[in-house]
């Protein structure tokens, strides 16, 4: 529930504010109290909660893996052992369906951001009070837990395939053959190069953006659904909030997969020769 | 919900847990589940290899079975005809024997009558000369008339 002495709207501002920290005009490289603090930061600043947490995660997600990995026998394999072979399975299985290159790189891709975004997403099944509440008490005033609800971090993790993209695309077909790529396709004539550059270059940056503004827009919806629901008498919120939670354990982890699907898709593309 | 140094500080964290997962996760993982398919897909095919031998094992006792049951009834036969014709060879030579032991005994009955004979013959014919001394009241030139009372006894 809201604090006593927050409205309605200030509460839902409060727990959608990132806790940030950046270069301030007037205070110089600090904590941002409020979100017009955190707003005339501009770019110089950073989401101490979703880069913490995030990371978090990502640490989560190698340590867990890598202690498996680690005792992983041939032998008769033990509970957990067993569990991350499944989703290492799972994994690797849609990789070979859907990528058709020889590449190390993109299992390990797959595999990172199924289980990273995974375990972000899962963040979003802690009742939405709960961070800011706990942080509050530690003097911390920003807290937002969830980082897919942040479009730096799914935008972040965006460009980091799109780097890949570019990457494997000038690997493979040289930068002459890219660019012959974006300038001859769709249609392969000289005098339509214009045209078809810059269809084809609205289609490589839309790739990205649309990869993350897809993750993001779901996780945010939801979050704010969540604050929403929050808000209701205590009474009322929770047949709310029980059917909302356990539909969104479909929608996290269907996110995560969508996510890395769209992301080895992309890459399969990039190391298509026409 | 400002775009800031977030996504650099995300996409440089979302680098370094790629680059994790290539050098620490991956390849133990993938290493030990291909290693156990490869081992079960190995254990599998033994086992389909043990069955079929066991078949074919199976197969050969009962061949070696049945042949050695042949074998035994064969020389159970040849035991059978064999001791038949012992039988049947000790008869004839327990025959033989008796029909030589009965020639012996007949032989050497042959003989003591001769022999018997003989003595009669010789008692006779000296009874005979005997009752001749007496009946001619003289004594017979015994060298003169032994070629006589020989041939007499031989006519006995």
């Amino acid at each position: 529930m809201a604090g006593s002495n927050l409205t309605t709207t200030e509460y839902i501002q409060h727990h959608l504010q990132n806790l940030t920290f950046g270069l301030h005009p007037d205070n110089g490289w600090s904590i941002a109290k409020t979100a017009v603090e955190a707003k005339e930061m501009g770019f110089w600043a950073i989401h101490l909660d979703t880069m913490g947490w995030s990371i978090a995660m990502g640490v989560l997600f190698i340590w867990l893996f890598r202690k498996v990995g680690k005792v992983a026998t041939t032998g008769v394999p033990g509970k957990l052992q067993c569990a991350i072979e499944m989703v290492f399975e799972f994994v690797e299985n849609t990789v070979r369906g859907t990528f058709s290159h020889k590449n190390s790189l993109v299992g390990p891709m797959a595999l990172t951001l199924f289980v990273w975004i995974f375990l972000m997403n899962l963040l979003k099944l802690v009742p939405v009070d709960i961070g800011p509440m706990l942080f509050a008490k530690l003097g911390v005033d920003y807290m937002k837990i969830v980082p897919t609800t942040d479009p730096n971090g799914t935008l972040g993790m965006a460009l980091g395939v799109f780097i890949l993209i570019l990457y494997y695309s000038i690997k493979v077909k040289g930068p002459g053959g890219f660019a012959k790529e974006l300038s001859f396709t769709p249609f392969n004539h000289w005098s339509l190069i214009p045209f078809n550059l810059v269809m084809e270059i609205i289609g490589l940056l839309v790739k990205p953006v649309s990869l993350g503004l897809r993750l993001f827009g779901n996780m945010f919806a939801g979050e704010v659904i969540f604050i929403l629901i929050a808000l209701l008498p205590f009474w009322v919120s929770w047949t709310l909030n029980v059917p909302w939670a356990i539909f969104h354990i479909l929608i996290i982890t269907l996110q995560a997969y969508i996510f890395m699907v769209l992301a080895v898709v992309y890459l399969n593309s990039a190391h298509e020769q026409h | 919900m400002n775009i800031n140094m977030t996504l650099i500080g995300q996409t440089i964290a979302f680098a370094i847990f790629v680059w994790f997962c290539i050098k620490y996760v991956w390849p133990p993982i993938s290493n030990a589940l291909h290693e156990r398919q490869r081992k079960i897909a190995e254990g599998l095919d033994a086992a389909s290899r043990a069955s079929r031998d066991l078949e074919l094992a199976e197969a050969q006792a009962s061949e070696l079975l049945s042949e050695s049951k042949q074998q035994a009834s064969e020389i159970l036969e040849q035991a059978n005809k064999r001791s038949a014709q012992m039988i049947e060879e000790a008869r004839e030579q327990a025959r033989q024997e008796g029909e030589r032991i009965v020639a012996n005994a007949k032989a050497e009955i042959d003989q003591e009558i001769n022999r018997a004979k003989d003595s009669l013959r010789e008692q006779v014919s000296r009874l005979a000369i005997q009752g001749a001394e007496q009946v001619l009241g003289s004594a017979i030139d015994e060298k003169q008339h032994t070629k006589l009372v020989n041939d007499l006894a031989n006519e006995l």
